[in-house]
């Protein structure tokens, strides 16, 4: 497949999907993230986590249409308000979950799995009854189209780089959250021993509360990410769990760096892939490779050796 | 080193075992021999590798160096139900029994046949199983409560349960966890009892705190600490060595 | 064998009977031929969730790639009819008579090699059943030497139900694509579509559903069956009782892969095609659901499991589409928060106990099979 191509031509390609791929780098890793906190600091498997992604990008979509129609001037900016809003709609609706459903399920992991399954179910039949079954699109601001001209071949497009810049600080301020706070240490503290961690003052319910919203709310900053590469669906979001979870289980589900590792191996071979192969292909070429890497290393690439 | 040398009539030869956990080395070139129908226990401070030792030798940690040769099988090379096979018996920590079985269904699961899968589709329950089980049953007095479900067993009851389940396998090596640990002064009795009875006929080794109970039943003792031997030998002579006071018995 | 006691215990009896007058005679005498066929394609699932109770109600392990299972069996039933329904007599008007329409429309000139065998009616049936037990055999073996099970077997085997949708969509001259494989008409020379048949194709269905019912009983009842509950619950201890907990847990879901793979096919012959659209993530989780629903433990829950929430499905999507998935949802949540083990749960804890007290005839025994006390037992 690489027959036709110089050498020059596949650097270029490569580069150029590579940047391509940074958007779906950046949803990956924000999905991701937002996964990586909930199944591996809470041990929950959230099959709901596209549909709290997809009520962000919804948000999203509300706040360009708001937002032209209502203050105009304030378009280009519309964006850093839609994220916010963004974290904010689905970090309270985790809160909600957490609260209703989650906790009653803390002991049963196989369980939060089929019982988010079904609010998954609900939440798609919300939007589509909310929003309508037509998948809608975001306009975004001029100065974020069009594309930086690197060199003569290749072109970085803008919006590429900010949501990548943003993924950067976001994952840093998670990094920093779950390991430097005192809250991170805290989460910790429960995770690996909530009896005692209650024993010692801490308020595990109020910590499982807010962590799931954590969670919940990066994956609504990666719905805001996602209206750049695709059009906003009440069923999007499931085409991107299970990659997403491929991404989590493919880095080692404890590891920050394995999750941001995988993320970007895996959004780059796809990417790659997909401009010699057709799009199908290039989806099954990459998760049967790390489906078969997983057998061989079922802890994923990123795991310490522990006494079990 | 002794490896290769060791003369035949070894059970268990444990030469130079080391396990490492990201560094940490939990045991450290450790060797050991247990004779034909020895009993033998490990005591040592907590973290000193007691358990350690046990998962290596059944097989449930993986060793990063050294070998453990069990009537001249290499067990570091074996599956942990091949080295059940070989004659090796572990009882854990903390009872492990299923508790949605009844106690005769716990006791049958472990009675040596049928192990594979066809085997175990076409197993029969037998007159030779029932009565090996009734046997077991009675011996750690839990006669009357067969068709009783697990879950429904005391703890002592469980731990007796346990016991029987490696009994029923009858091994040539028995390696208890702490088999008294949270019994109440009767179960502690009688499980020493128990113990005394079982153990004849095969070699046993024991992981114990209770120093009473220790005397009462070792041939010889080992003294671990740090992953490493701190001292060997009868309990007298563990018992007044300067360095073993120093670490455990002088707390 | 089925009249012996130890088999079945006295309620599993009256729910294997009460099944068979359902399934033999109330519903075929009562119900039109259209209905009745509807029945059929529900039942088809419920060979999926008689396998999903050994594997997940029993054993704990729980696949969420069954639908790849089932379509695996769909699919190689229906490559064996649609290759009867491809004679060159049939498709003299294609570019390349002999091959089926989706593929000549594809441009394919010839039959791939993998669809060849399938000319063969023989070859055809083994093939139903040997190739989910080869391809399971494969994911369960490296999947459970390895020790990886719970969480990430659900999430692997889901990630195999993606690829493998993406792959028959993908590959449309060689799969029929997202349309699937349709427009099936005999079986060896016999009309699959006619009325006649159909009652036909009912019956042998729910005969094979029971084959399965007492294949699946009998595991059970094994010491495997107790194995698999053990193995749930302390796989340490079963490993250490001499055990190989891995092959165990192949053969688990090897015989899970088989019992959907019966029911794929069966699936095809009911409703005259194969498509994509029951293999991928969301067939593959409602399978599941159809099991949580009439309970995980219960092989006969898994039928009324099948055929309740599917009956449902089908009436609420029909007069409210937008209720439906509302309805699904919250049945699933509901039965997983407050009814683990389903229907059949609650018949157990709260229906059966009050007919015992109206009968107040004997005390409840025992289950079967467990009876081991000192006294022998015959």
């Amino acid at each position: 497949m690489f027959g036709d191509y110089s050498f020059s031509d596949l650097g270029a390609i490569l580069a150029m999907q590579g940047f391509a791929g940074l958007i779906l780098f950046s949803v990956y890793v924000l999905m991701a993230l937002g996964l990586a906190i909930i199944f591996g600091q809470m041990g929950v498997i959230n099959m709901a986590h596209g549909e709290f992604m997809i009520l962000g990008a919804y948000v999203t979509w509300m706040t360009s249409n708001t937002v032209q129609h209502i203050a105009p001037w304030l378009f280009p900016g519309y964006f850093f308000i839609a994220m916010i809003l963004a974290f904010i709609a689905s970090g309270a609706l985790g809160m909600l979950v957490e609260w209703a459903l989650i906790r009653h399920l803390y002991k049963r992991p196989l369980d939060t799995l089929l019982a988010t399954w079904g609010l998954s179910l609900i939440l798609q039949q919300a939007y589509r009854s909310i929003f309508g079954a037509r998948e809608v699109g975001v306009e975004l601001p001029e100065w974020m189209m069009g594309s930086w001209q690197a060199t003569d071949s290749i072109q970085i497009p803008i919006n590429g780089m900010f949501v990548m810049a943003l993924t950067i600080l976001i994952t840093i301020a998670v990094a920093y959250v779950l390991f430097w706070s005192s809250w991170g240490k805290q989460v910790r503290a429960v995770v690996q021993n909530r009896v005692m961690a209650g024993a010692v003052g801490i308020n595990t319910e109020k910590v499982d509360r807010y962590t799931f919203a954590l969670g919940c709310g990066i994956a609504g900053i990666a719905g805001s990410a996602f209206t750049m590469i695709g059009s906003t669906g009440p069923t999007a979001g499931q085409l991107y769990i299970v990659d997403t979870f491929l991404v989590v289980v493919f880095g080692g589900a404890a590891s920050l760096f394995g999750t941001i590792a995988s993320a970007f191996s895996i959004s780059q071979t796809q990417s790659t892939l997909e401009f010699f192969l057709s799009g199908s292909m290039a989806k099954v070429i990459t998760l049967l490779t790390i489906v078969a890497i997983l057998m061989v290393r079922p802890q994923g690439l990123f795991a310490l050796k522990v006494r079990k | 080193m002794l490896i290769g040398h060791q003369p035949k009539d070894f059970l268990l030869a444990v030469s130079g075992l080391t396990v490492s956990f990201d560094g940490f080395k939990a045991v450290n070139d450790l060797s050991f021999y247990v004779e034909e129908n020895e009993i033998r226990v490990i005591i040592g401070p907590n973290g000193a590798g007691k358990t350690t030792v046990l998962d290596l030798i059944c097989g449930k940690t993986r060793a990063t160096s050294g070998s453990i040769q069990f009537r001249g099988q290499e067990l570091t090379r074996l599956r942990e139900n091949e080295i059940v096979q070989a004659g090796v018996g572990r009882k854990f920590q903390t009872p492990s029994v299923f508790e949605d079985l009844t106690v005769f269904e716990n006791l049958e699961i472990s009675f040596p046949r049928g192990r594979t899968v066809f085997g175990s589709l076409t197993f029969q329950r037998d007159d030779v199983v029932k009565q090996r089980v009734e046997e077991v049953a009675e011996m750690i007095f839990l006669k009357d409560r067969l068709n009783t479900y697990a879950d429904q067993l005391s703890h002592g009851q469980k731990q007796w349960l346990e016991i029987g389940m490696l009994l029923i396998q009858d091994p040539d090596l028995l390696m208890l966890d702490e088999p008294v640990a949270g019994m109440s002064v009767s179960e502690r009795a009688k499980t020493a009892e128990l113990l005394n009875r079982i153990i004849k006929d095969r070699s046993v080794l024991v992981i114990e705190h209770d120093m009473k109970f220790v005397e009462d039943i070792a041939h010889k003792v080992t003294v671990l600490h740090q992953g490493q031997i701190l001292s060997e030998g009868t309990m007298e002579h563990v018992k007044n060595d300067p360095k073993v006071i120093e670490v455990y018995l002088g707390h | 064998m089925i009249i012996n006691s130890r088999f079945f215990n006295r309620s599993e009896l009256v729910g294997f009977l009460a099944l068979a007058l359902l399934l033999f005679l109330v519903l075929p005498l009562s119900l039109d031929i259209f209905r009745l066929n509807l029945v059929a394609k529900y039942l088809t699932y419920a060979f999926v969730g008689i396998g999903l109770v050994l594997c997940w109600g029993y054993g704990g392990i729980l696949s969420l790639g069954q639908g790849v299972f089932f379509g695996l069996g769909g699919y190689c039933m229906a490559m064996y009819l649609k290759l009867e329904a491809s004679s060159v007599a049939n498709t003299k008007i294609q570019s390349t008579p002999g091959i089926p329409d989706f593929m000549d429309w594809n441009q394919l000139t010839s039959l791939p090699f993998f669809w060849k065998p399938f000319h063969s009616f023989p070859v055809a049936l083994i093939a139903i059943i040997v190739v989910p037990a080869i391809f399971s055999f494969i994911i369960g073996a490296a999947m459970f030497k390895r020790r990886v099970g719970g969480v990430y077997f659900a999430i692997i085997t889901q990630a195999i139900a993606a690829i493998m949708t993406i792959l028959i969509v993908g590959q449309q001259g060689y799969t029929g694509g997202i349309n699937g494989i349709t427009d099936l008409r005999t079986l060896h020379g016999w009309d699959i579509r006619t009325d006649h048949a159909k009652y036909i194709l009912y019956f042998v269905e729910v005969v094979l559903l029971f084959g399965c019912i007492v294949a699946a009983q009998f595991i059970r009842l094994t010491k495997l069956g107790r194995i698999l509950v053990a193995m749930r619950e302390q796989e340490d201890r079963v490993r250490f009782s001499g055990y190989s907990v891995a092959n165990f847990k192949i053969f688990a879901f090897c015989a899970a892969a088989v019992f959907a793979a019966i029911g794929g096919a069966m699936f095809t012959l009911e409703v005259g095609f194969m498509s994509p659209s029951f293999v991928g993530i969301v067939p593959s989780i409602e399978m599941v659901i159809y099991t949580a629903v009439g309970g995980r433990m219960s092989i006969f829950g898994a039928v009324w499991g099948a055929l309740l929430v599917n009956f449902a499905k089908t009436s609420l999507s029909e007069s409210f589409p937008q209720l439906w998935l509302f309805g699904l949802g919250a049945l699933f949540i509901a039965v997983v928060l407050a009814f683990p083990n389903g229907l059949s749960g609650i018949w157990a804890d709260h229906v059966q106990p009050r007919i015992d007290r109206l009968l107040a005839s004997r005390k409840p025994k025992p289950a079967a099979g467990y009876v081991a006390d000192g006294a022998p037992a015959e």
